[in-house]
Order: structure tokens, then sequence, then C-alpha cells
């Protein structure tokens, strides 16, 4: 054998594919259930009963959806530019999923002798390639509007890429604030910092907000919805998509959510710490597996609080008329973005020389 | 000029002002309304596991009755025919054979008995008209069919189930329509 195959650690190769494997069906799962919740919320807030047919409570409702979506007739328009058509959906799908690599999802398991990090890859650069990758996700809105060859989804896709690179600036400053707080890029080391001090919502919160809104335009969610807006333009970029091309902008859409959530929870909500509880004791007691278990029930439970939220939004406010929108973007967000950095800067900079001018 | 109702307003211009260009705290209100309507009884109704109850002079599918014995009722005498306004009913009188006082009450009965449900206006005059008691509107709606002909019901799917071989039947049947 080669000496450089030798060299390779094979057990930690495996441990990292089965690690993705199990973390890409789960975030597929959980956007599966995120449509039923969407619909059960969207019922329960209008005093509806959402769907029950399908299984006990309707549970079966989002495999009758994708069975029903694959059957579906697949239309590529003739005008469309072919490889850019399929490609659209694929790289949405793609980009949604890539952000999870650098989510610490608990802490590490003790198997075979290993500790097994619930982490992927934990990269000290982690929100910056969080960053890289979500802002290409606009490729999938672009290049879906534009290769339909239809002016109503160009019209979206281009609302759609401005919103998302408007709203990136002030998602940007508002993170540069809470760095300079914890000082490292890594979400594992930011999760750490959370747990042995205050979880970071509490030193920023203005931070946290505007980290939200702009959460919710990235995911292209009411009411910054302007890229999908039926009333004025159909359906938006995925106007001529059908059977599982659609689905998968939909998927995207709802895999999205959910790492947003995780990532929010992560750095402002102290990720997979069990609040009001020392982890570290807790560990001692009971063993590190166990705690393990619980700490990733903890970062689901904050992740799925979230995933409310943003339904909960969703089914309240109706959408941004699109000047309304810029205004909020680059008029209100971010200064306030700027303003909370360097509020931040000043205040860190006067605690590092022990609140002295 | 005068109003008619105190109803109007006047539209407001006004500029919003710095608390509702805000517009967290709106939100928030809107928030909450709908997080209220949350917990609200939902008024649906699981129809085809249960049913709202019906009036007592809900007047649904005809139903042709039997007595105690299980035997027909209806002597084909055609009041119904000439009551219905719609001309919804048709028939056709025979005469019974000896060997068949187990089946019919009388020594005419209907061998042929059709209500077109299109026609139907569910008055329930045939109701009133019959003399012997053998037809009665029930409960149950005209369900969906896919031909026009589906709508004409025979005698098979009028007649009550018999009380003497399928007892159960005829209770479930009985219960339905009261």
């Amino acid at each position: 054998m080669h000496p450089l195959l030798l060299a390779m650690d094979w057990v930690f190769l495996i441990e990292k594919a089965v690690l993705i494997l199990i973390i890409i069906s789960v975030s597929l799962l959980i956007a599966m259930y995120e449509t039923y919740a969407e619909r059960k919320v969207a019922a329960f807030m209008q005093d509806r009963r959402g769907p029950n047919r399908a299984g006990p409570f309707g549970l079966l409702q989002p495999l009758a959806d994708g069975m029903k979506l694959f059957m579906k007739e697949e239309i590529i328009p003739n005008s469309s530019s072919r490889f850019l058509f399929v490609l659209g959906p694929g790289l949405a799908m793609l980009t949604a999923m890539m952000t999870s690599a650098v989510v610490p999802w608990s802490s590490h398991f003790h198997l075979f002798g290993r500790d097994v990090d619930l982490q992927i890859a934990d990269v000290n650069i982690g929100i910056l390639y969080i960053f890289g990758v979500v802002s290409m996700g606009v490729y999938g809105i672009m290049i879906g509007g534009w290769a339909s060859n239809n002016k109503f989804s160009l019209l979206a896709a281009i609302r759609g890429a401005s919103q998302i690179i408007s709203y990136e600036l002030a998602m940007g400053l508002s993170i540069i604030a809470l760095l300079m707080i914890t000082g490292t890029l890594s979400l594992g080391q930011i999760v750490h910092q959370q747990m042995e001090g205050h979880y970071y919502v509490l030193l920023q919160p203005l931070g946290f907000l505007i980290f939200l809104i702009c959460a919710f335009a990235e995911c292209n969610r009411t009411p910054f919805d302007l890229s999908e807006a039926e009333n004025e333009l159909n359906f938006g970029y995925h106007q001529e998509y059908s059977s599982m091309k659609l689905g998968f902008y939909l998927f995207a859409e709802y895999i999205n959510m959910f790492i947003s959530s995780a990532v929010m929870s992560t750095l402002y909500f102290g990720g997979y710490d069990i609040p009001f509880v020392n982890d570290a004791a807790l560990g001692a007691s009971i063993g590190q597996n166990p705690l393990a278990a619980l700490q990733f029930l903890s970062l689901f439970i904050k992740i799925a609080i979230f995933i409310f939220f943003f339904m909960w939004v969703r089914w309240t406010i109706p959408r941004f008329r699109y000047d309304q929108l810029m205004n909020l973007g680059w008029k209100v967000l971010i200064p306030l973005a700027l303003i909370n950095m360097v509020a931040t800067g000043f205040i860190v900079l006067l605690k590092a020389n022990h609140w002295h001018f | 000029m005068q109003p008619l109702t105190n109803r109007a307003k006047s539209v407001d211009r006004k500029p919003m002002t710095m608390w509702e260009k805000m517009y967290l705290p709106a939100i928030a209100k809107g928030m909450s309304i709908t997080f209220g309507h949350m917990f609200k009884r939902k008024p649906t109704v699981n129809y085809p596991e249960k049913t709202r109850p019906f009036s007592p002079v809900f007047r649904g599918l005809h139903v042709l009755n039997r007595d105690e014995e299980g035997r027909e009722r209806c002597t084909a005498c055609g009041l119904c025919a000439v009551a219905c306004p719609a001309e919804a009913i048709t028939m056709e009188g025979a005469e019974r054979l000896p060997g068949e006082e187990n089946l019919y009450r009388e020594e005419k009965y209907a061998a042929k008995y059709e209500i077109n449900m299109l026609r139907c206006i569910f008055c329930g005059l045939c109701e009133e008209a019959c003399p012997k008691d053998a037809i009665y509107l029930s409960e149950t709606f005209a369900p969906a069919n896919y031909t026009r002909k589906g709508f004409i019901y025979g005698k098979d799917s009028l007649l009550i189930p018999n009380p003497v071989t399928h007892p159960e039947e005829y209770a479930k049947a009985k219960g339905q329509h009261q």
C-alpha cells in the first residue's frame, strides 16, 4: 500500500462520512416536517384544523406531498436554457445543505474508544464559511429566474437577488459586533464561551434583532418574500418549474429556515448548551453520552422555537412593498447595525482598558 | 352633508410617527393576536366522522318502508306519483301470486318503483300522499354519481332492509332515518 494511504486516518474519514450522512438526512427530514408544521401552524392561527387525513394527525402528509411532486410531469420550457434550468434548483439545494457543516450539533459522544464530535468541521472561520455559502444561495434564485426565460421570473429573481444582497450587509455588520466580543470566528468556541458566560443575546440584543430580521430576508420568508409574490409575479422565480425541481426550491427554503434557526441558536442562544444547567457538572454525574444526547435535544428545542417563530411571523404580517423593503434595509438596519458596531467596539475597548478612558 | 351613518371615517394621511415607524410594536401586537387564535375552538366539523345534527323536519332521500313482518307496504296505487310536482316517480304494479304473502302485504304490489333523484325537489308531498305509510323521506342526502342514470333509484336502493331476515341492517337504516 502507498504510505500516504496508510498515513490517512481512515476511521476519522468514516466517522465524518457517517456524520455527514446523518446530518443531511436529518435536515431533509426536518424540512419535510417543517412543511407539515407550516400548514398546521397556519391552520391553527386561522382557526382551522390543517392536514389531518393522511395518517394519524395527518403526519404522513409530507410523504403524500413528496409522492405527488415526484409523479408530476417534468416540464422544461422550450426557450429556457436547459443546463442552467436544471442547475438552478440543484444549486439552491446544495447551498442550503452546505451550511450545516460548521454548526456544532452537540458536544461529543464517546463511542468505540473515540471522541466523536458532532460537528462536521470545526473550521476556525466558521462564520465566514456560513456567509460565503449563504451568499451563494442567491445564485439558485438568480439562475432559476434567468434560465426560465420568463419576464416575471426574471423580475422576481432580480428582486430576490437585490434583497438578499442588501440584507446581507446589515447581517454582516451585526455579526461584526458579535465577533468583537467573542474574538473568534469558530462556532464551536463561540458556544463554549456562552456555556461559561452569558448567552450573547443578552450582550447583543440589538445585534440579534438585526440578525433575526436579516435572516428572514435571507430565507425569503414573509414579510420579505417579494421574490415569490404570487399576486404580482405569479410564482416568482420558480414560475416555470414543475415536479421535483419545484419541490427542490421549496425544500431549499425550508432547509434554509432550519439552518438559519440553528445558526441563530448557536450564535446568540448558547447553541447546544442546556439553559440554567451547568453542563460540565451534569456530564460528570450522568456520563458523557447521555449529556451529549441531552445537549442535542436542547439545541433542537431552540431550533424548533425559532422555526415556530418564523412561521408565526409568516402568518401574521403581510408582505412589505418593495420601496419599504429597501428603505428598511438601507436606511434603518444598516445605520442601526453600524451604530451597534461602533458602540460595541467602544465598550470592548473600554473594558480592555479597565474602564479608563 | 349629513352622513347617513356614523361609520364613515376620514382617511388619515398624517406621516407616521417615530413609534409607528419602528413597526415592531405593531408587529408584536399582531403576533399576540395570531397566537391567541391558536387556542381558540375550531368551528370545523370533521365531516365524514362527525356530522351536524339535522333539523327534525329535514327531508333527504326516500325510503320504501316494510311492516313489522318484513312485507313491503307499497301497493303501487300511484298517489305519490300523482302528488309529485316534479314528476320524479314512476312505478309499475303487479298482482301478488299465491305463496308471496310473506313478501307483499296486500294483493297488489310495486314490481318496479323508480325515483329520479335529479328531478326530485325533496318536497315530501309523496310522503304526505301515501295512504299506506310506504314511503317517507330519510335523513341521508343524495350522494354524487358519475352518470345521470345513476341518479334513478330503483327498488333495490330505496327499500329498507328486511327487519326479519336482516335485523341489524334494518336497525341501522331505522336509526339513520330516525
